[in-house]
């Protein structure tokens, strides 16, 4: 235990005691010890000068940092619907019979803790879980079984058969950009040749919108950003990728990291930043030594440094920093509040990160996808990329398609694309409903197959959600609505309470308790909800009620109880502690239901 | 220096300078927008969303929303109150929050605002949080019962006591008010009662100790007139800040 302090005392004085860094800190604090110390806690409080409480309300935000030890195999079972329709819960339990273990509690030999989590972005090849941050993907009864041997044999998961780690990139229908290569270099060569103005003269005209489903055009952030005085300037990659069902950051930073890390120092160049961040969402860990490898091999490249490829002045260089278990992180603010160390907690707007973002500086914070795009736009032109797609979503857009469909994967399609053709291509048979966008997004009926992908119809980063007809799609909602009460920042009314109601009363539909009241209510809470909360989570997170309420209102009232209204807690239940402090379980010290 | 700019609230014109939030303004004019977590005294906060107004078909927080020039704001219409009022009662049914039982009561702003948007019941059902109290200071307690997550007391002890006594821990609902002292109590921490983290409190949250009910009820500050025309109970000037009361309209 001497030997982990020292090495985190090492790590702090190594990257000069930066607050900044305190998640980081943090985040290697938790995979050292399997938790973090309250002696570590002080230890960083002392160092870093900042208030001990402080620091734990950053470990009580994320949820992969914890105060109490996990042991030493910490398993989460990713539990997106997705995972659930794959029969997940069957195998989470079978882990833990198997184990002797409760779950969410570390076994008292303190070897193992097994526990659930928000979608993993493994969801083409689900059931998944992470093992100490490490991906095994498509479980099932034999690997549940070697799983548990693994764990009773103590054997170390890097020491664990690889065919269990094995994730495929899955791409089961590539477009141009994924295609159409590019040499490493050849952008930043083209940035160069043409300078700045001219290349965001053609980023303007390829028409390239933001890939993170808010659509705001690449060009004009960038200018702004360009033209905003400062000293500094940051770009920031946002690779949080937590919108349930999608995965296809995970692809790009796998097999196409180089050309992501080109267009962050293609933007670096353009808009005069020096210093680039990949914000790497926690569950995506397992990729990042691979990264590194990536981002040195580019700075002996001098892809990365200070005059990149001989070009005076032009520095620019990238640091991964890690997520650790925040939803919320994926919206750009919060995502700058975590990259300086603290709680996940969205900014107010304005002003805009473009203008005033990571340190207050100047900001570009653009999708994976977006900075892939961009970097082949300055090699290929803006023609390339305009001459697909529609009139206002040029180009084509990445999909993460699971569920019911015997071709998951990662698909690209000119924007445009119809539902209904997307499911003929993925082999869905049967539909009952797609769900675009994620938990947040929109459920789709048959009678509007005919919709497309696209900024002026259906914005997406991606996810497509498929569910057949055999699926009760009350178990999507309460997935979803369970989901954004977990990921709740916490911080405005609507969304902590409203959220926290609105699952509650999703379960009291699911358990057959809930009337035509309740129905009214959640559609009330939900207008609050919209209206009132503080960011974009907030605002989007009572959408699967409100969707399917009047998209699918028949998974609601085939469930709801007679009378016209049932109270939301068990009369004779309530009476229980009475009948213990009084000793009685006679008649008279029950209601029973007439 | 003053602007002739103006922007315009229920229809009335609200005179404003650069940089103003539609709440400085509405503030200066002495034009009432209900408010939980906001205290002029100190940098908006933006969560309690109390003040949600609509502006050009959007709905926005008016303490932390620039004041854009010709602006019609409405802070009045039924669906705003409407917002409003489901937004106290999630606060109502989020903490234990025992009026009559409550020191606070009569001079609490919660309850006060509670009124004005013509509360009636907590309308949702209740999640009887247990949550501490915590005695352990000589002359201050506080009831994590009644804390509504408003940071008041965290902004000023951070900004104006320099002493960083109280943070805010936990995600989403499970989020609370922490106290920053070796034991997590309020009694081997930095607080004094002369702070102004105590004093910003705007529900019985934290009381000093030693002084209870010195005021009757019937006596207190709202017992007579509504916020709209009292202010607030932590407001520098305590009393006439604001000149117009909608629930008499």
């Amino acid at each position: 235990m001497k030997a982990i302090k020292s090495k985190i005392e090492t790590l702090l004085s190594d990257t000069g005691y930066s607050p900044d860094l305190l998640l980081q800190y943090l985040c290697t604090a938790q995979s050292l010890y399997s938790y973090v110390p309250e002696r570590i806690v002080h230890l960083f409080a002392d160092k870093l000068e900042i208030p001990a409480a402080k620091i734990l309300g950053v470990v009580d935000f994320y949820a992969f940092l914890h105060r109490e030890a996990r042991g030493d195999f910490d398993i989460l079972f990713s539990d997106s619907i997705t995972d659930q329709m794959l029969g997940n819960r069957s195998l989470i339990e079978k882990l833990c019979m198997k184990l002797g273990v409760e779950l969410g509690k570390p076994r008292n030999d303190e070897r193992v803790t097994i526990d659930v989590t928000s979608c993993t972005g493994i969801c083409d090849q689900g059931p998944a879980l992470l093992a100490n941050g490490m991906v095994v993907s498509k479980l099932d009864d034999a690997r549940i079984d070697l799983i548990g041997d693994l764990v009773e044999s103590c054997t170390p998961v890097c020491d664990w058969p690889e065919a269990l780690f094995v994730v495929e990139d899955n791409i089961q229908r590539p477009g141009m950009l994924l295609s159409d290569h590019i040499a490493n270099g050849a952008a930043i060569e083209a940035l160069i040749n043409d300078g700045s103005s001219t290349f965001l003269e053609v980023l303007e005209q390829s028409g390239l919108r933001g890939r993170g489903g808010a659509g705001f055009s690449t060009a004009i952030k960038w200018r702004l950003c360009r033209n905003a005085p400062a000293d500094e300037r940051y770009v920031v990659c946002n690779a949080d990728e937590g919108e349930p069902g999608t995965f296809k950051d995970r692809v790009l930073l796998n097999s196409y990291a180089d050309n992501v890390f080109e267009g962050m120092t293609l933007c670096g160049g353009a808009v005069g930043a020096e210093k680039g961040y990949l914000y790497l969402r926690g569950e995506y860990r397992y990729l990042l030594e691979d990264l590194e490898e990536t981002l040195q091999r580019r700075r002996n490249a001098n892809l990365l440094g200070n005059n990149i490829l001989g070009e005076e002045g032009f520095n620019f260089d990238i640091d991964i920093h890690l997520g650790a278990g925040a939803y919320i992180c994926g919206e750009e603010s919060a995502l700058l509040e975590s990259l300086s160390g603290k709680r996940g907690i969205p900014r107010d707007r304005p002003p805009f990160p473009v203008t005033s973002g990571f340190r207050q500086q100047p900001t570009i914070v653009n999708n994976v996808e977006t900075f892939l795009a961009a970097a082949k736009i300055a090699v290929f032109g803006a023609k390339w990329f305009s001459s697909v797609g529609t009139e206002k979503s040029s180009g084509t857009k990445l999909l993460s398609i699971s569920g019911d469909c015997s071709r998951p994967g990662i698909y690209e399609y000119p924007f445009g694309a119809s539902i209904r053709q997307i499911l003929d291509d993925c082999g869905a048979l049967d539909t009952q409903a797609v769900q675009v966008a994620g938990a947040a997004g929109t459920t789709i009926p048959p009678a509007e197959f005919d919709r497309t992908i696209s900024f002026e119809d259906l914005s997406t980063a991606g996810s497509i959600m498929v569910f057949n007809q055999q699926r009760d799609l009350i178990d999507m909602v309460q997935n979803f609505a369970q989901f954004f009460c977990h990921e709740s920042c916490g911080f405005c009314t609507p969304c902590r309470v409203g959220g926290t109601l609105m699952r509650n009363l999703v379960e009291k539909v699911v358990t057959g308790h809930a009337t035509s009241y309740d129905l009214n209510e959640m559609k009330n809470i939900g207008l609050v909800m919209q209206n009132t909360a503080h960011c974009g989570l907030g605002a989007t997170a009572a959408n699967p009620v409100i969707n399917t309420l009047n998209k699918f209102p028949d998974i609601y009232t085939k469930r709801l109880a007679h009378s016209g209204y049932e109270p939301a807690f068990n009369l004779d239940a309530s009476l229980e502690i009475s009948r213990q402090i009084t000793g009685r379980n006679d008649e008279g010290a029950h209601i029973r239901d007439e | 220096m003053i602007s002739d700019k103006t922007f315009k609230i229920d229809g009335r014109k609200i005179p404003f300078q650069d940089g103003d939030t539609i709440m400085d303004a509405a503030l200066r004019a002495g034009e009432y927008i209900p408010h939980l977590c906001h205290n002029p005294e100190f940098k908006p906060n933006g969560s309690c969303r109390v003040c949600v107004i609509e502006t050009n078909g959007r709905h926005v927080s008016a303490c932390n929303q620039p004041a854009i020039e010709n602006m019609e704001v409405d802070n009045s219409s039924d669906a705003i109150m409407n917002l409003r009022r489901s937004l106290l009662q999630m606060l109502f049914v989020e903490g234990n929050h025992v009026c009559p039982a409550c020191e606070k009561s009569g001079a609490c702003q919660l309850q006060a605002v509670a009124y004005y948007t013509r509360m009636l019941s907590p309308h949702f059902t209740h999640f009887f949080p247990r949550r501490d109290v915590d005695a352990t200071h000589p002359e201050i307690a506080i009831d994590f019962n009644r804390c509504i997550l408003c940071k008041l007391c965290v902004r000023a002890s951070r900004d104006v006591d320099k002493k960083n006594v109280f943070l805010i821990s936990g995600r989403g609902i499970d989020s609370r008010l922490v106290i920053n002292s070796p034991s997590g109590k309020l009694g081997d921490s930095d607080v004094a009662v002369t702070d102004k983290a105590v004093a910003v409190c705007p529900v019985g949250a934290i009381l000093p100790k030693h002084k209870g009910y010195e005021k009757p009820i019937g006596e207190r500050m709202y017992d007579n007139k509504p916020i709209s025309i009292v202010g607030d109970v932590a407001a520098k000037f305590s009393s006439k800040i604001y000149s117009k009361d909608v629930n008499t309209k």
